[in-house]
């Protein structure tokens, strides 16, 4: 396959970065993305180039390390995909692809494609989790939980904090983020104990960095995942709910 | 060196419990004043740091990914492994000790896989009561699968992310600490040397990677959970990043080395299917309780796989191994891929592949009932391959996954540096030869939940009232030259291959001579082109850019060349250990079936390597193991 990459360089934080034009001739299908682009740098090192920085580990499509935009897309054009696991047999021969770092206020970039995700970590620090210390807890099937209730937390539970959702979204809104965790502990019986809190905390955090939720569903698109959006109007409804405690 | 595994006397199963009670203790008053560092944030490191952080200990946990949660355990499928007995299968903690020594195929040390028994039925309980959302049944109760290399169902599992959630409920807990100040958290911070002053480890030197800066951080007890060197291998299922730095770097300190040759390449995963590709993806082993493992009777076959009539398919784990099947244990399933394939009935890409078939499984549950156990791995085959596993069969192959030899730690799981304690994968406690499917979840956990906050203070309430050593003291000075030199002289080589080239190649070598069967003649060739390769390294790496930056292909250069030196000495143990047990195949050594021959006779011991310099042949010690409870047999999965 023969493609051109039209990808986003930026030296660091302060740099203003520019597109640069890569020419590729020798594209496999079978190639996944990210390979794609290990091959292109492989090329720039040997040239004396810097290669393209970009973030990456499992390469399984669970870690959500990876994640850029293609072609104004958060990763890419398949549904249900990371980036990682995209791959080139989904391009035609011949076409432009534009490369770009997730955008957003939240996420300043450090280096061409590499943005600083920390917030994210914040969120879940402000009360994603259930406060029980290590040993003190009882038998596990002490507490009986509805196979749809766990099914139901599980779906929530699935996000890999990739932040596709955030970059996609018109206002840079991290509503799924945090919906898919205050979603997955409120739908537990181990986690109701301080449902009402952990939205009120969680949500507090999330507004200070990131922007507001209309609706626009731009997330639920892309989301590798799947997350469903009805996790968000479930926190609302769980915000709503601890304003009135 | 006289090597003491700390074993405590006793009746196996009450080793722990005594020993819990002779363990000293630091007053929770007193916690505060304990300084901590640990390194990862994967179950073992996350699970640590948060435990030891609501202890009241001061923590600060390090890791090189951009968020604690991303560390490789996520992407662990299958499950975690407990001696729960829901099922009233006959399981027990009798059971699963004896599974998993038998499983490693007697290399292990009894006291500790006891132990980890006891504790698997603690570990479910908590990752419960943190929100895990296992597979439940109708009632409500945990649901559980089966897994290779057991009799009984014992296995937990949340869809095929099991890994996923118990990664995310460490992490959180983890937050929750780093919100309550317990413990620091630095991301994106990688480990490059361990800083060793009066015989005891005092601390370690990090690179910052977003932009280079180089820190010291000092602390009464060092903590490595830093996962395993299966990269070694280049084309493995471990995340890109995945190291041996941290342990590399402790073991030319003087820790020891245990067992460097156990490395278990797993059977289920994805063949390779081009030169450019940059990793395997594993596909959880759980499928081998459904899909059927076949090759064509005849060599070279091209027909696909729905025109080869039943008469014509050999179902070779099935016909070899009948009372285990497709379920027998990863090294033999592995093995016997590697054989079919060896003898020309391969499959696919290169003639490297083998069928894992579901017909009979969906002709016998329905689709939608497959879909439901297996629909995400099911997709996933499909997004990479772009074939269709409910139409056609998946073709599967073994790639390097997990290993079981780690830094040497005692009972306590200390190094033999004092000071330095190794949890997970990064030890190499509690596997033997071959660690069975659903187990690295359970001892990551294990370790950082339910031991190492015990056995940690035994080690710091002696030392109350001594002050850690301060970051400018010249032990600190020295190990930051040093690393700033290392790092230097990488970038300028400035030669002409890069750094994935020749990692690429030596990748190569270690599968070729060193991977699933090995012989003198190929590993005595492996260390020599290792050598030479790490010269080439040394003469010919191209690192562009600068130290201090965030730069890529220097995080990558530092840790492949790491790995030129634990991949001689993983070679150098293969060749002295004459024997084959586990994974660990000697073509020298087997039996007129084909199976392994151990050798408890000569090697009956855990091979614990020192470091004696660049250069220089490493020193061997030996740990004899005695297996009291699970007298040693030939392992029997037919």
């Amino acid at each position: 396959m023969r493609l051109k990459l039209h990808i986003w360089r930026q030296k660091n934080a302060n740099d203003g970065g520019s597109f640069a034009t890569y020419a590729r001739d020798d594209v496999s299908p079978d190639m996944s993305f990210l390979e794609m682009l290990d091959v292109l740098n492989e090329e720039l090192i040997e040239s004396g180039e810097e290669p393209v920085a970009f973030d990456h580990d499992c390469r399984e499509g669970i870690c959500g390390s990876c994640g850029v935009m293609i072609n104004g897309s958060a990763h890419g054009p398949e549904s249900g995909t990371a980036t990682c696991q995209l791959h080139m047999r989904k391009f035609r021969d011949g076409d432009e692809i534009r490369v770009e770092p997730f955008r957003s206020r939240a996420f300043p970039i450090l280096k061409d494609l590499v943005v600083d995700r920390s917030p994210f970590d914040e969120i879940i620090g402000a009360g994603g989790y259930i406060s029980v210390n290590t040993g003190s807890a009882p038998e596990a099937n002490l507490i009986p939980v509805p196979r749809d209730d766990a099914e139901r937390a599980m779906d929530a539970a699935e996000c890999i904090g990739c932040g596709a959702c955030v970059a996609q979204c018109p206002n840079g809104a991290a509503q799924l983020f945090t919906s898919a965790k205050i979603s997955h502990l409120a739908e537990l019986p181990q986690g109701r104990p301080e449902r009402f809190a952990r939205a009120t905390k969680m949500v507090e955090v999330m507004e200070s960095y990131f922007g507001s939720c209309t609706n626009f569903a731009e997330c639920e698109a892309v989301c590798p995942k799947g997350i469903s959006i009805d996790f968000i109007a479930q926190m609302n409804r769980e915000y709503l709910r601890s304003r009135f405690k | 060196m006289k090597l003491d595994g700390k074993v405590p006397a006793g009746p196996v199963a009450e080793k722990w419990t005594r020993h819990k009670f002779d363990l000293k203790l630091v007053n929770p008053a007193n916690k505060r004043k304990f300084s901590i560092i640990v390194v990862g944030s994967g179950l073992a490191g996350a699970s640590a740091a948060a435990s030891l952080g609501e202890l009241g200990y001061h923590v600060d946990c390090f890791c090189y990914q951009d968020s604690a949660r991303r560390a490789h355990s996520i992407a662990a499928q299958g499950g975690i492994n407990a001696a729960k007995n829901y099922q009233n299968d006959g399981d027990s903690v009798w059971r699963l000790f004896y599974d998993t020594v038998k499983g490693g195929d007697f290399r292990s040390r009894e006291a500790n896989v006891h132990r980890l028994a006891e504790v698997s039925v603690n570990i479910i309980d908590q990752c419960v009561a943190q929100g895990v959302p296992f597979a439940r049944e109708y009632g409500g109760g945990l649901a559980n699968r089966s897994f290779g290399g057991a009799q009984v169902s014992r296995t937990f599992y949340a869809r095929g992310q099991t890994g996923q959630q118990l990664q995310l409920s460490a992490y959180q807990a983890l937050s929750r600490q780093v919100a309550a100040g317990t413990v620091r958290m630095h991301a994106k911070t990688e480990m490059l040397d361990l800083v060793v002053e009066d015989g005891r480890a005092r601390g370690i030197v990090t690179r910052d990677l977003a932009d280079g800066t180089m820190a010291s951080w000092s602390a009464d007890a060092v903590v490595l959970a830093t996962g395993g060197y299966a990269n070694v291998f280049f084309l493995s299922t471990n995340a890109k990043g995945c190291n041996a730095t941290a342990i590399w770097r402790a073991h030319r300190r003087g820790a020891l080395f245990a067992n460097p040759c156990y490395t278990q390449i797993h059977p289920t995963c994805i063949p390779q299917h081009g030169d450019y590709q940059s990793k395997l993806t594993l596909m959880s082993e759980s499928l081998r309780n459904d899909g059927r493992i076949w090759v064509p009777k005849a060599g070279g076959d091209s027909r696909s796989p729905d025109q080869i009539p039943e008469a014509e398919r050999d179902y070779y784990l099935e016909r070899r191994y009948p009372a285990f099947g497709n379920l027998v244990p990863r090294d033999i399933a592995s093995r016997a891929a590697k054989t079919v394939c060896d003898e020309g009935y391969g499959v696919g890409h290169g003639a490297r592949g083998v069928y894992l078939d579901f017909a009979d499984a969906i002709a016998r549950l329905g689709k939608d009932a497959v879909a439901a156990k297996y629909g995400n791995l099911f997709e996933m085959y499909e997004r990479i391959t772009g074939e269709d596993p409910y139409a056609v069969p998946m073709r599967i192959y073994p790639a390097p996954h997990y290993t079981m030899g780690g830094l040497w730690v005692d009972y306590h799981l200390m190094s033999t540096i004092p000071g330095l304690f190794v949890i997970g994968e990064a030890n190499f406690s509690d596997h033997g030869a071959n660690r069975l499917g659903a187990s690295a979840l359970m001892q990551g956990l294990a370790d950082g939940y339910f031991v190492l906050p015990y056995t940690i203070g035994d080690y710091l309430a002696p030392r109350m009232g001594e002050e850690p050593l301060p970051t400018d003291h010249q032990a600190f000075r020295e190990v930051e030259g040093e690393v700033t030199d290392r790092l230097d002289r990488l970038l300028s080589v400035q030669g002409k291959r890069t750094v994935d080239s020749l990692h690429r190649e030596l990748g190569k070598v270690c599968e070729d001579e060193c991977g699933m069967s090995r012989d003198r003649k190929g590993l005595e060739a492996a260390i020599a082109k290792i050598q030479a390769l790490r010269e080439e390294y040394w003469r010919n790496v191209r690192v562009p850019g600068a130290a201090a930056d965030l730069n890529q292909s220097l995080e990558k250069a530092g840790r492949v060349a790491d790995y030129f030196e634990l991949a001689e000495l993983m070679c150098r143990d293969a060749l002295d250990r004459e024997e084959s047990c586990g994974t660990h195949f000697r073509e020298e050594y087997q039996t007129e079936e084909g199976e392994a021959r151990r050798n408890d006779e000569d090697y009956k011991y855990v091979a614990a390597w020192e470091w004696t310099g660049a250069g220089d042949t490493p020193r061997l010690h030996k740990e004899e193991l005695d297996f009291e409870n699970v007298p040693p047999s030939q392992r029997s999965y037919k």
